[in-house]
């Protein structure tokens, strides 16, 4: 196929895209100003707008998004100090690899969100069963890819550095921690968006505040253009975490 | 995901001790566990489980944790708790139909897109970018446009599931070699000859993948929409033992749904195993 075909394809491509994004905003601006659909079901997409700027503008936004983020930041810190820890020390026998990989394995399989009722029951309403959840549910990706990254260390590597006389902190330092970090990283990002998931879960399900918690008490009073505008927020909110996650990802991986 | 296969180490050289001892020797356990991961796997759970019930009775104030078994031992009283069977029953068919609906949605975007390479460039980053889109953040939504029955709990499983699928699928549609199309087109195969005998039999393994997939987030989706709604089913149970401080029935009920979930997982994973993995020999 010749380049000049190739790239009348790809603007073919990006011209259907727009259009199909640009079609759904203008049914939904038609549907709610002229075809009469409830705005109890469909706010106006500029209502939606101005209720954007009006939250953006004027901080309210501030106190919910400081709530959820100090509670992933916290969730995120226990699952990795644990999940690092003990991934390391399961991957340092292969014995122990085979006892407890699968049986993660099969915990992970679990809806984890199920463990949520019994996490409010132990830690109540506010932030300390969100945390709860998200470490929960983080921990696992988090330890099955360390447990990955160091236990599968090639063993040529591992003999070659032996021989030459390798410290043990050696051995750790130029072996296996560039062998294992590539896998690892992914499993901090993986666990990064699971828990902010779940954290925003936890939150629409029970809670006393936080981005979560706003969407739902908007729903509830119905303020349905707010609650657009919220949502749109928090999705913005989440690609902005994760691309960030990502590219820290790959910058970490290439070096 | 590949994986250098674990060279078989531990206790494997030296051969069962001679036996004039009993079979509860100590050295004799320790061989039987280093030679069988599984069974030591098998430990770990009845030591978690005999873990919590020390707790339960000892340590932990009552209302928050009761014993392993006593939640088994009063499953009865919870089942017949008024409305309880029917919820889980409810919980059941939602899954069901969620996951029927997301596999037969899937399937046919996954086949459109993945089948057109026009269609695979304009619409597969749409579908990456609402894949990756938290959509619990429109619970609520779906909640208003279904109601609090089971049509938003299906929608919101599908909404989960559907992603998975139509993934995976357009990958295994993707990655079939194309010496195979090309060699099926010079023999002069139709398009569904080429459909039925390349395209069907190299998809099967993505399929199951997407199934499985599929399955844990239709499972994702259905339990987050039952725990939200506090008016009925699962989410209304769940909030009322919490409140009256019951842990045996909330542990009882989590239990129940996580073997349910377990159950079901398992049978997707056999089939994948049973039907995904044609190729590999």
């Amino acid at each position: 196929m010749s380049a000049k075909r190739d790239r009348r394809n790809k603007l073919a491509s990006r011209g259907v895209q727009i259009a199909f994004v640009l079609g759904l905003v203008l049914l939904w601006y038609l549907g709610s100003t002229y075809w009469g659909v409830s705005p109890i079901l469909l706010p106006n997409p500029l209502g939606v707008w101005d209720e954007l700027k009006d939250v953006l503008g004027s901080g309210e936004f501030l106190p919910d998004l400081q709530v959820t983020l100090t509670e992933l930041a916290i969730a995120f810190v226990i699952s990795c100090g644990s999940g690092i820890t003990l991934g390391y020390l399961i991957s340092r026998s292969p014995y122990l690899i085979r006892v407890f990989e699968p049986l993660l394995a099969g915990i992970y399989s679990v809806p984890i969100i199920l463990f949520l009722p019994l996490y409010v029951l132990f830690f109540g309403l506010g932030p300390g069963s969100k945390i709860a959840l998200g470490a929960t549910i983080s921990f696992f990706p988090i330890i099955l890819n360390t447990i990955a990254g160091f236990g599968y260390v090639d063993r040529i590597f591992i003999t070659a550095a032996r021989s030459m006389g390798a410290s043990d902190w050696q051995m750790f330092r130029h072996v296996l921690l560039p062998a294992a970090l590539p896998v690892i990283l992914t499993g901090l990002r993986i666990g990064f968006t699971v828990a902010l998931l779940s954290i925003l879960g936890s939150e629409t399900i029970a809670s006393l505040a936080g981005l979560g918690h706003r969407i739902v008490h908007l729903a509830e009073a119905m303020e349905m253009a707010r609650m657009f505008a919220y949502i749109v927020f928090a999705v913005a909110i989440a690609a902005t975490l994760n691309t960030i996650t990502s590219s820290l990802e790959r910058r970490a991986k290439r070096q | 995901m590949m994986r250098p296969r674990q060279s078989v180490q531990a206790g494997a050289g030296r051969g069962p001790a001679p036996t004039p001892w009993s079979a509860a020797h100590p050295r004799r356990i320790v061989v039987a566990l280093r030679r069988s991961p599984a069974l030591a796997r098998l430990l770990v759970i009845v030591a978690l489980i005999l873990l919590w019930e020390a707790a339960a009775r000892w340590w932990i104030d009552p209302i928050f944790l009761s014993p392993p078994s006593r939640v088994v031992a009063e499953l009865d009283e919870l089942f017949a708790t008024q409305g309880v069977p029917g919820a889980l029953q409810a919980t059941f068919f939602e899954l069901a139909v969620a996951f029927v609906m997301s596999v037969a949605i899937g399937l046919v975007i996954g086949l459109a897109v993945g089948l057109s390479r026009f269609a695979h460039r304009s619409f597969m980053p749409i579908i990456l970018l609402l894949y990756g889109t938290p959509q619990i953040t429109i619970l609520p939504l779906f909640i208003l446009y279904f109601g609090i029955g089971s049509a938003s709990k299906i929608a919101f499983g599908v909404s989960h599931g559907i992603f998975p699928i139509i993934v995976t699928i357009v990958a295994g549609v993707q990655n079939i070699k194309p010496i195979l199309m090309v060699a099926a087109r010079s023999m002069g195969a139709s398009r569904w000859q080429i459909f039925r005998w390349v395209i069907f039999p190299h998809m099967i393994p993505s399929f199951f993948a997407g199934m499985r997939l599929g399955m844990t987030g239709v499972l994702l989706g259905v339990l987050l929409a039952e725990l939200y709604v506090s008016s009925g089913g699962i989410g209304y149970f769940t909030t009322v033992f919490t409140q009256n401080f019951d842990p045996t029935k909330l542990l009882g009920l989590i239990s129940v749904l996580a073997a349910m979930a377990i159950v079901l997982n398992e049978i997707v994973r056999r089939a994948e195993i049973r039907f995904g993995r044609w190729r590999m020999d």
